[in-house]
């Protein structure tokens, strides 16, 4: 074990110290919980349920694809299923998964509070994130909704499946999303203790307080135009009826200046964990953490001028194509930014490969290329031909799955011994981290190829000139599948069976790091004084003053 | 060197005029992004062995990238980015903006089919039949759902929005048959919402114009000209002529003569050019885009004009482009009606 200063400066493992885990162990202790860390770890259960049935659905959907024509399924069950594997994907697991999870966990502790700043409403959102997730399972066990996670009007307010259940289950996500953005912006406000400055808040932090943003100012919108939708399916009043006056295109900008942001709030907090991660496994600062916080603040801000590149071909003018267009050129630059300062982080670092570590290299290759393929289909001319194809659907995969996922797995192996006070096991995690990649690369890498041969997405049935690229893809996914089963399996045996973490394993000077593993249920004895900025890696480490 | 890339990439043959460039700048973005991804990846693996721990719990120097340096990377990549931008934008306006002499034929898109209607009158399903080297302009619209008339081999994709009239255009270069497919997905049978454009050497075209203007029944006796005249009886009958004249004088709509393609204020101040696609629209939502001067007067005809009939129209329209304007007479400006809403339309 690397526990470069584990023992000597951070606090001594007692046996029977009380923590959060063991503060109580009622359920009424678990469901009625306002401490940040139990709500935390419910979201984290919760989530990674949602990634589960998101992930069976993605699985049977690729089986569909071994053959052209009907596999398993009818194009109904098909179109059904590629909807609600999009709408829990998207809002159920991927929304939430970060921030409402470790963001929950870890952002009280990072600013060195004893709590958010609002706990019973933190408890509530968390109440909310489950109604919204039943009504989606009802829209489920109702059918399903078949317009794709996009709803597109008019489609969407004609078709026959369970639309208003399924927008309505949405509609109350966003609440919690909400609730959730304005507790961290408050928390960070207000709660941070003694010496926490602006500039001296660990890189997670600032992720959460850009996302938070963008999901108090967007969320409204989309609750709004997924109102209108149901409101238009439900009672027939032709808001997006063109013979009635109404304009399927307005949907579209509705919908988009909620959606395109929503995607910085799927990588934010992924770029977030990122940024805690390469410098703690690379003993080192940041290259530039300003350069990291500006460009977060930046994408939260430039990414709300983006919509309209999903719309290049939905008839918007030239003026506003070249306005979409360059200024998703101007946000690409901010993730740019991010990359490299993250590599130069490493230079004359004292780089330990572990898990976690493992994972940003997978996610540094796969959302780098899939952010360049991004620039791809923002250059207006380049889009029309890849638009509404599988390159997007592989684009918006290595963006989502190779970025976000890839850095969800290595948040869950950086801060494992932070939530359970447990070690998972290094060599499965290295075999996980690989297969993982493997399989994802094989997944989704022929998609780019199906796209430039011209297969749009949401086909059910192809020509058979695609299908050795379907097959490889589909072989990909069990690839990927098997890799998902298997890590959540040994993390799971490691809660129960795994040696007992330190507090402080991997070396970090990030705030965190100064409670015990699992921590208390107070989190500190009383306001903390850290003694050395989060990213101090120059001096040797000093305990926590109180 | 592009039969190379364009096989690696597995893209479709390229059929139209503009396909060769867009692959060209997709050649150049693919290939300089992954470039670049593939640099910053092999950095970041030479550092991890470079920079290994040595000792456990070494400590490291504080280094940070000065403010210039990151500014000098910043801004080489968006230099980069904006020409990707740049070449983009003239391509795409390119793309979007038809030629003046192109040849206008109508798309209509429902579940699950693609109607074409030709400036003659014929129609044709789900097979839409070009000549090679001429310019096509497909004014398009739905039936019912958002659609998006998608062709691979042209690098060309428009969406196809209901209470819309969108114009896309294309000249192929390669005779052939090239398959069209609906990329907005649009319900059940969205996969299967195929089609074909034929595209025909002069010579063949030519026979296929002989051939079905024989089938065709909408067609008086074929040709463009005899289409304006079909669009001439068409006006006397949907009593279009009550408000509208074609020798100069405004009426209670304006004129039809010299009205293609010409520039047209509107009572919300914009300027716009009479284009098929807006000729259709005032057609069709007649209250929406008013000309300056003119009362919101004129009755819908969605739904009450078949296709061939709107072609008709249109194609009169166009041929009263260069039509003398007779002498201006001062009659009086006939009121509407008390109802304020013209005689309706037959069905």
């Amino acid at each position: 074990m690397t526990t470069i200063d584990a023992g000597l400066v951070f606090p001594e493992r007692t046996e029977h110290r009380a923590t959060y885990l063991n503060a109580a162990h009622t359920v009424r202790s678990w469901a009625l919980t306002t401490d940040h860390k139990r709500i935390g770890v419910m979201y984290l259960v919760s989530t990674t349920l949602a990634l589960m049935l998101g992930g069976v659905f993605a699985l049977v959907l690729r089986i569909e694809h071994l053959t052209p024509g009907p596999t398993i399924m009818d194009s109904y069950t098909y179109a059904r299923m590629f909807t609600m594997h999009g709408v829990v994907m998207v809002w159920v697991f991927m929304i939430p998964s970060i921030p409402a999870a470790f963001g929950n966990f870890l952002l009280p502790i990072m600013l060195g509070a004893k709590d958010v700043a609002f706990p019973r409403l933190n408890l509530l959102s968390y109440y909310i994130y489950v109604v919204g997730a039943a009504w989606v399972l009802i829209a489920l066990w109702m059918g399903g909704c078949d317009t794709g996670w996009t709803f597109y009007a008019p489609y969407s307010t004609q078709s026959p499946s369970a639309v208003v259940p399924t927008v309505f289950g949405i509609f109350i996500l966003g609440w919690s999303t909400i609730l959730t953005g304005l507790n961290f912006i408050v928390t960070t406000h207000t709660m941070r203790a003694r010496g926490v400055t602006w500039m001296r808040m660990p890189l997670f932090v600032w992720a959460m307080y850009a996302t938070s943003i963008i999901q108090v100012l967007a969320t409204p919108v989309l609750a709004l135009s997924l109102c209108i939708v149901g409101i238009d399916h439900w009672f027939d009043w032709g808001l997006f009826d063109p013979v009635r006056g109404g304009d399927p295109v307005l949907y579209q900008h509705l919908f988009w200046f909620y959606s395109h942001p929503a995607v910085y709030i799927m990588i934010l907090p992924a770029m977030g964990v990122i940024s805690e991660i390469v410098p703690t496994f690379s003993h080192k600062n940041p290259a530039s953490y300003k350069a990291i916080v500006y460009s977060s603040i930046g994408i939260a801000f430039v990414g709300f001028g983006t919509w309209g590149h999903h719309m290049f071909v939905a008839g918007i003018s030239l003026f506003d194509a070249a306005a979409f267009g360059v200024l998703s050129m101007l946000v690409a630059i901010f993730s740019a930014i991010k990359v490299f300062t993250w590599v130069l982080t490493m230079k004359r670092g004292s780089i330990v490969l572990k898990t976690p570590l493992v994972y940003f290299f997978a996610f540094l290759f796969l959302f780098v290329f899939g952010g360049m393929t991004g620039v791809a289909v923002a250059t207006q001319s380049l889009d029309v031909h890849w638009h509404d194809t599988y390159f997007v659907v592989a684009h918006f995969h290595f963006v989502m799955v190779g970025g976000t996922l890839t850095a969800w797995l290595a948040a869950l192996h950086y801060w494992f011994p932070k939530i359970t006070g447990r070690m998972y096991s290094e060599r499965w995690g290295l075999l996980g981290a690989t297969i993982i990649f493997a399989g994802f690369f094989l997944t989704f890498f022929p998609q780019f190829l199906l796209g430039n041969a011209g297969m749009p997405r949401r086909y059910y049935d192809y020509d058979p000139r695609f299908q050795t690229l379907h097959v490889i893809s589909t072989v990909g996914s069990w690839a990927l599948g098997g890799g998902m089963a298997m890590t959540l399996t040994y993390l799971l045996v490691a809660v129960f069976a795994g040696e007992r973490a330190p507090a402080n394993p991997w070396g970090s000077r990030s705030y965190e790091w100064y409670v015990e593993s699992p921590p208390p249920k107070e989190n500190f004895a009383s306001e903390p004084n850290f003694p050395l900025g989060p990213y101090d890696y120059d001096v040797p480490p000093e305990p926590l003053r109180v | 060197m592009n039969d190379l890339l364009r096989t690696l990439l597995a893209l479709p043959l390229q059929a139209s005029t503009y396909a060769r460039a867009v692959d060209t700048l997709h050649y150049v973005v693919i290939g300089v992004t992954m470039a670049g991804a593939t640099f910053v990846f092999l950095l970041a693996l030479y550092f991890l062995v470079r920079h290994r721990q040595k000792v456990p719990g070494e400590i490291t120097a504080r280094i940070v990238t000065s403010a210039s340096h990151e500014a000098f990377i910043a801004g080489s990549i968006l230099a980069l980015f904006l020409a990707f931008w740049v070449v983009g934008s003239i391509q795409y306006d390119h793309m979007m903006t038809p030629p003046d002499d192109a040849m206008p034929v109508y798309v209509s898109g429902k579940q699950w089919m693609w109607k074409f209607a030709y400036a003659d009158g014929r129609e044709t399903m789900d097979e839409l039949v070009v000549p090679i080297h001429k310019p096509i302009k497909l004014v398009m619209t739905s039936r019912d759902v958002i659609h998006s008339f998608y062709v691979p081999a042209f690098r060309m994709k428009h969406d196809v929005v209901p209470g819309r009239y969108y114009t896309a255009w294309f000249e192929a270069t390669v005779a052939g048959d090239f398959p069209i497919e609906c990329a907005e997905y649009c319900g059940i049978s969205h996969s299967r919402m195929l089609g074909t454009v034929r595209v025909l050497g002069d010579e063949d075209y030519r026979r296929w114009l002989d051939d079905s203007r024989l089938r065709s029944a909408t067609a008086a006796g074929g040709g463009e000209a005899d289409l304006a005249v079909l669009g001439r009886t068409v006006a006397a009958e949907r009593a279009c002529f009550n408000c509208h004249t074609f020798d100069g004088q405004p009426h209670i709509g304006p004129t039809w003569a010299r009205l293609y393609e010409s520039r047209v204020p509107l009572t919300d101040g914009r300027t716009i050019v009479a284009d098929e696609a807006y000729l259709t629209r005032s057609m069709m939502d007649p209250q929406v885009e008013v000309v300056a001067g003119f009362k919101p007067v004129m009755p819908s005809y969605r739904g009450l004009l078949p296709e061939p009939e709107v072609a008709a129209l249109v194609e009169f329209i166009r041929s009263l482009r260069n039509a003398p304007f007779a002498p201006t007479v001062d009659l009086p400006r006939v009121a509407p009606l008390s109802s304020g809403r013209p005689q309706e339309p037959r069905p």
